[in-house]
């Protein structure tokens, strides 16, 4: 599978990073190589194999449904680059 | 004793010296905050924190004059990779996507440390974000290594990654001891580059809570200092049950220390064959070599077992560590903390991706656009869903060898420590770096290097040993066996 610039854009943009036509150009030629390797993965026969997506056999763990945390508003503001009113502050969103 | 006695002494030796009244907790703190203060030229911390080891000594020092019962690393001051959040310390992983990031709470390993009296020196450079093998990849600048090669050139020699802040410190004496992280072989290959022992535990074993997050379900934290022994000290201080982790095991927590012992009769210990790749230096084949006489040499049974899937496991991993780190580093957008970039008259989106652009590296953002790729619609089961099912193979190549052996012996790094810039203009050659150390992580298993002896430009080389999963014992008992016959004493010069 080769990547094209229209492919690096469109990957750029749904991993929302701004990227200028001079990195877009740069970025192709490295992310070929870099797919082109992983893809030796296609030999492996993998015929009934599960996939492993954790290492830890066994349960996802519940806790009681408990409050257990919170009331600490300021702390999670407090490293927010804009913070106002007790809220995270972002451009306007609605025109 | 004189400061310099202080600082060349490990964490069981300032344990034992503290306790025996030989120094003060102060002393040692003293003793190692000037050692800080002296190694700029490393540029292996990115904060220090004098004040913080200071006052755990300070703590230390009244408990004992007190008689209170003092903790497992009282009067110990430790070095912490800038992955660990610490409460009210700027905590970055070394990138400027964290810049000025204060953490309003602490990691779950940096407070089990503290809780147990250590104090800390410092927040260690690494690569950013964890992704990287030679910590080059730092928004705060390179770490150079202690170590030089014996050619008179004083080329700046890589410390390893990602964990090189760590690695660096460790071997300079500058701290005792570090805590570092390994995704896929990140306190294993530094320290092999610098002549230190590292242990990655088992995948559960130490909590990720705080620790920022890289690819989930590889990230371990681990211990790194001069000795094994040092090094199961400080793994037990680190590991155990937290509710805060979902991935956390709950096992109880074995006195690793206290079962140290260097006889290995009735143990088998496996040679992988898959692991002799091709164009691997001499100096490392005949470590290896060496490795096995040693092993026989402690009582083991040496048995050559096969781990077929050896070859696929880069590649495997960089789909699987790529396709975690995208979805992981979403949550930095600009709102919640860290780096805001909001170009004039730009919209929540144009802030994303403005905020993303200036904020990360471009090894981070290579990471992320390949993580973004192989789980893009169409994509994903040929490339993220195969990686998971050649991790599942590679993960029974392993329980396939432990029903022949109950560790495995092998080399940590196909090279000795590389100067910086030799490798990082092809990611790919970088990126086979961790030929030896990223199976063991998709498996999830415990794994150590130790320092095995110095190649011809008298820089370290280092062996690995991985275990069953939650046999941490085991490989540090086959580890000691290689420290005490390796006899490695050779240490950097200073120069810095």
């Amino acid at each position: 599978m080769s990547v094209d610039a229209a492919t690096v854009r469109k990957i750029a943009s749904l991993a929302r990073i701004a990227m200028t036509e001079g990195d877009v150009e740069a970025m192709v030629p490295e992310l070929n190589n870099i797919i082109g390797w992983i893809e030796q993965l296609g030999e492996v026969d993998t015929a009934g194999i599960e996939p492993m997506a954790s290492v830890i056999p066994g349960h996802q763990r519940l806790r009681a449904d408990v409050v257990t945390d919170g009331n600490v508003r300021d702390k999670v503001l407090a490293n927010a680059p804009q913070a106002e009113h007790g809220f995270f502050a972002v451009p306007k969103v609605i025109e | 004793m004189t400061a310099t006695h202080i600082t060349d002494l490990g964490i069981a030796g300032i344990r034992d010296g503290f306790r025996a009244g030989t120094f003060s907790a102060r002393e040692v703190a003293d003793a190692f905050n000037a050692a800080v203060a002296g190694a700029d030229a490393l540029n292996a911390f990115i904060v220090k924190t004098p004040d913080h080891a200071v006052a755990a000594a300070d703590a230390a020092d009244k408990a004992r004059a007190d008689g209170a019962e003092l903790g497992a690393l009282a009067g110990v001051p430790l070095g912490i990779k800038d992955l660990f959040c610490t409460e009210g310390y700027q905590t970055t992983a070394a990138s400027g996507m964290l810049g000025g990031f204060v953490p309003t709470y602490e990691s779950t390993v940096t407070a089990k440390l503290f809780g147990a009296g250590a104090g800390m020196l410092g927040k260690l450079n690494l690569d950013q974000f964890a992704m990287g093998s030679s910590n080059e990849t730092s928004a705060f600048g390179n770490v150079i290594s202690p170590w030089r090669r014996n050619d008179g050139g004083n080329a700046p020699l890589a410390p390893g990654g990602s964990s090189g802040g760590s690695s660096a410190v460790v071997a300079a004496r500058i701290a005792p001891g570090a805590t570092g992280t390994d995704t896929g072989g990140s306190i294993r290959q530094p320290a092999a580059f610098t002549g230190i022992s590292g242990i990655k535990p088992t995948y559960g074993r130490c909590s990720r809570w705080g620790t920022v997050a890289f690819a989930s379900s590889l990230d371990q934290a681990g211990a790194m200092a001069r000795d094994v022994r040092d090094c199961a000290i400080m793994l037990e201080a680190m590991s155990g049950y937290d509710a805060k982790d979902s991935t956390s095991v709950d096992v109880s927590v074995p006195r690793w220390e206290a079962g140290l012992s260097a006889d290995l009769k009735g143990k088998k210990v496996g040679i992988p064959k898959e692991y002799r790749v091709d164009g691997m230096p001499a100096d490392i084949e005949a470590l290896w070599q060496q490795g096995i006489a040693w092993m026989k040499d402690a009582g083991a049974e040496i048995v050559e077992v096969s781990l077929p899937h050896t070859k696929y496991a880069l590649p495997t991993y960089y789909i699987i560590a790529p396709a975690e780190a995208s979805s992981n580093l979403a949550r930095y957008d600009g709102v919640r903390y860290g780096l805001r970039d909001l170009p004039d008259g730009a919209n929540l989106q144009d802030m994303y991706a403005a905020t993303r652009a200036a904020g990360f590296g471009a090894e981070v953002k290579r990471r992320i656009m390949i993580g973004t790729y192989v789980l893009s619609a169409g994509f994903y089961d040929a490339y993220y869903t195969k990686a998971q099912k050649v991790r599942a193979l590679i993960a029974r190549d392993f329980e396939q060898a432990w029903e022949k052996c109950d560790v495995l012996l092998t080399p940590t790094a196909p090279s000795a420590a590389f100067a910086l810039g030799e490798k990082s203009a092809d990611p790919l050659a970088m990126y086979l770096n961790d030929v030896f150390t990223v199976p063991s992580s998709l498996a999830g298993l415990p794994a150590m290097s130790v320092p095995g002896g110095l190649d011809p430009q008298g820089l370290p080389l280092g062996l690995q040993i991985i275990g069953k999963p939650f046999d941490e014992q085991g490989v540090l008992n086959a580890s000691l066996a290689i420290e005490q016959r390796a006899g490695f004493t050779a240490r950097p010069g200073k120069w810095w």
